[in-house]
C-alpha cells in the first residue's frame, strides 16, 4: 500500500483516537504520582515535581507480593492440568467414532453456554463440604472444571484436522496409545495449546467472583480481591488507590507486552473452532 | 477419563443441583429444602428489583454489543492500512482486554469523579465543554450508561482483533479489481468487505452478548448496583439475594432464569448468524 497524503489524515486521526483512548491512563498516572496536596488542589494537571512515595506505601498495604504468588500458583497449576486433561480427553473424542464419544462431546459443548451462576451455590456449599474454602486446591479445581469444556473445545477442532495418518503410524509402530499421544500428537498441537495457554491464563488471572466467594478472608486471595479490598478500604486516598492499581495491573501487561504477537494471536484465533 | 470426572464435580452436577433448588425455599444452611413449585418464579414477577435488574441486563448488552463491536470494526478498519503506527495503535488499543476488569472498573471510577474539577468533568471544563459535567455514576439515569461504556473501553480491543483476523483472510486482489472498475471505499466495504467478515461478526456478537448477560464485575466495583437499584444485573441480584440476604432457592431461580436467557440468545445467534454466513 502506498503512503498518500489520504493515509497521512488517517494516521492523524488514528493517534488522535489513541490520545483519547489513553486519557484514563493519564487520569490514573498523574493521580498516582501526586501528593495528597497536589490532588487537593489540581488533580488533572501534571504532578510538579512528581512524588513516588504511593507506591511503595500501596505495594505493602495492598500485600501485593503475596497475593501476586497466589494469583500466580492458581494461575500455573490450573493452565497446567487444563491442557494436560483437556488435550488427552479431546484426542479421545476426535479420534473414536462411538456414540460414547459423541454424547460427551456435545456434554462438553453444553458447559460452554451454561452460565456458571447457576450451579455457584450448590458448588460452593460442595467445596465447603470437601473443606477447600479458602485453599488453593479449591480454587484450582474450580477453574480445571470450569475452563475445561471450552479448551476440548479447542483441542478436539484443531485435533480433528490433522490427519489421521500420524497416529496410525505410531500406533503400528508398536507404541501404545499414551506414547503415541505424548510423542506424536501433543508436539503437533502446539499452536493451539499456546492459545488454550493464553486464553485460560489471562482468563483465571482476572477472574474476580469466585475467589471473591472462596477466598475472602483467607489469606490466600489472588490480586483482584486483594485489590478491591484495598480500595474499598482507602477510598478517599487517591494517590494511594492509583498506586496499587498501576502496581497490580504492571506485572500483566508487561508480560503481554513481552508475548504480543501470541497474546493477540491467542485471542484472535482462539475462538473460530 | 479425570476430564470427564471434573468436569462432572465442578459443572454438570452443581449446574443441575442448582436448577433444582430453584424450586424450593433453601436457605443455604444445612440442606434443609422444601419443594415450592414456582412460587420463586412467582415472586419474581412481582419483584421490582428483579425485574429491573432484568430490564438493566437487556439494555446493557445490547448497548455493549451494538457500541463495543462498531468501535472495534472502525478500530480495525483503521489499523488494518498502510498507516505506519498500525502495529503500536494495535497494542494500545488491546492492552485493556488483558487487565482484571476490578482494576478497570476502578481506574474509570477515577475517570468519573463527580468534582468538576477532577478526571473527566475537569478535561471538559478545559476544552469548553464544562456545561457537559455529570454526576456519572451518581445520576440514576445516566449510571447503567457510564458502566457500559467502561465495559466497552476494555473490551473493543478484542473485537478489533477478532475483525482483524476476518479483515486479514480478505484476498488484496478481490479490493484491486473491484477499484479497477471503479468502486469506491464505502461500495468496497459493502460488496466485499462486509460480507467476507460474517465470521467474525459471529464471534463478536456471541462473545459480547454472553459477557453482557452475566456481568457481574463492573457492577460490584463501580456501582454496587446503585444508586438505588439502578444498576443491578442478574448476576448482582443473584449474588446479594444469596450471599447478603440467605435466599439461596430465590437466588438459584434467578440464576435458572439467566440461564434460559443465555441459552435462548446463543441459539437463536448461532442459528441467524451461520444462516448469514453461509449466505454469503
Amino acid at each position: 500500500m502506498k503512503y498518500r497524503p489520504r493515509t497521512f489524515l488517517l494516521e492523524l486521526v488514528m493517534i488522535a483516537v489513541a490520545i483519547g483512548f489513553l486519557f484514563p491512563v493519564y487520569v490514573l498516572v498523574t493521580l498516582a504520582f501526586k501528593d495528597p496536596q497536589q490532588i487537593a488542589n489540581r488533580p488533572l494537571s501534571l504532578p510538579s515535581p512528581p512524588s513516588v512515595g504511593s507506591f511503595g506505601e500501596a505495594w505493602r498495604s495492598a500485600g501485593l507480593s503475596s497475593a501476586l504468588l497466589n494469583s500466580t500458583l492458581i494461575t500455573v497449576v490450573s493452565v497446567l492440568l487444563l491442557i494436560a486433561l483437556g488435550s488427552l480427553a479431546a484426542y479421545f473424542l476426535a479420534r473414536t467414532a462411538t456414540r460414547l464419544s459423541y454424547s460427551l462431546y456435545i456434554l462438553f459443548l453444553v458447559g460452554i453456554i451454561l452460565p456458571f451462576q447457576l450451579g455457584m451455590i450448590p458448588l460452593y456449599q460442595l467445596v465447603d463440604n470437601l473443606g477447600l474454602l479458602g485453599t488453593y486446591q479449591g480454587m484450582i479445581l474450580f477453574y480445571t472444571g470450569i475452563q475445561l469444556p471450552f479448551t476440548v473445545f479447542l483441542y478436539t477442532g484443531f485435533i480433528r484436522s490433522l490427519p489421521a495418518d500420524y497416529t496410525n503410524a505410531a500406533l503400528i509402530d508398536g507404541a501404545s496409545h499414551l506414547q503415541a499421544f505424548a510423542h506424536v500428537i501433543f508436539p503437533l498441537l502446539r499452536p493451539i495449546t499456546g492459545t488454550v495457554l493464553i486464553l485460560n491464563a489471562v482468563q483465571i488471572w482476572n477472574d474476580f467472583f469466585t475467589p471473591l466467594l472462596y477466598l475472602g478472608g483467607s489469606g490466600h486471595e489472588t490480586v483482584p480481591v486483594r485489590v478491591f479490598a484495598f480500595v474499598n478500604q482507602y477510598t478517599s486516598n487517591y494517590g494511594l488507590v492509583a498506586a496499587g492499581l498501576i502496581l497490580a495491573a504492571l506485572p500483566i501487561l508487561l508480560l503481554f507486552l513481552v508475548l504480543q504477537r501470541y497474546v493477540i494471536r491467542g485471542f484472535a484465533s482462539g475462538l473460530k473452532g | 477419563m479425570p476430564a470427564v470426572l471434573v468436569y462432572a464435580v465442578v459443572v454438570l452436577y452443581p449446574s443441575i443441583a442448582g436448577a433444582g433448588s430453584a424450586f424450593t425455599d433453601w436457605s443455604g444452611i444445612g440442606n434443609a429444602k422444601t419443594f415450592v413449585g414456582i412460587d420463586n418464579f412467582k415472586q419474581l414477577a412481582h419483584d421490582s428489583q428483579a425485574l429491573g435488574a432484568l430490564r438493566n441486563t437487556l439494555l446493557l448488552t445490547v448497548a455493549i454489543v451494538v457500541v463495543q463491536n462498531g468501535i472495534g470494526l472502525l478500530l480495525a478498519l483503521g489499523v488494518h492500512t498502510g498507516i505506519k503506527s498500525r502495529m503500536a495503535l494495535r497494542l494500545v488499543f488491546f492492552a485493556p482486554v488483558v487487565v482484571s476488569p476490578v482494576i478497570v472498573s476502578f481506574l474509570w471510577k477515577f475517570v468519573y469523579n463527580p468534582a468538576p474539577d477532577a478526571g473527566l468533568n475537569a478535561a471538559l471544563g478545559a476544552v469548553g465543554l464544562g456545561a457537559l459535567r455529570q454526576d456519572w455514576l451518581g445520576n440514576p439515569s445516566l449510571a447503567l450508561w457510564s458502566v457500559a461504556f467502561t465495559v466497552i473501553w476494555q473490551c473493543a480491543g478484542y473485537s478489533m482483533v477478532i475483525f482483524l483476523a476476518g479483515l486479514e483472510g480478505v484476498p488484496a486482489e478481490l479490493h484491486e479489481s473491484a477499484m479497477v472498475d471503479g468502486a469506491g471505499t464505502v461500495a468496497r466495504f459493502r460488496h466485499i468487505t462486509w460480507p467476507l467478515l460474517a465470521p467474525a461478526v459471529t464471534i463478536n456478537v456471541m462473545l459480547s452478548t454472553v459477557g453482557g448477560l452475566t456481568l457481574f464485575t463492573q457492577i460490584i466495583a463501580m456501582t454496587n448496583g446503585g444508586p438505588g437499584y439502578a444498576t443491578d444485573t442478574l448476576s448482582t441480584v443473584l449474588y446479594k439475594q444469596a450471599f447478603v440476604f440467605g435466599k439461596f432457592g430465590y437466588s438459584t431461580a434467578v440464576a435458572l432464569v439467566l440461564a434460559i436467557f443465555v441459552a435462548a440468545v446463543s441459539f437463536l445467534q448461532i442459528g441467524y448468524l451461520r444462516s448469514r454466513e453461509t449466505a454469503a
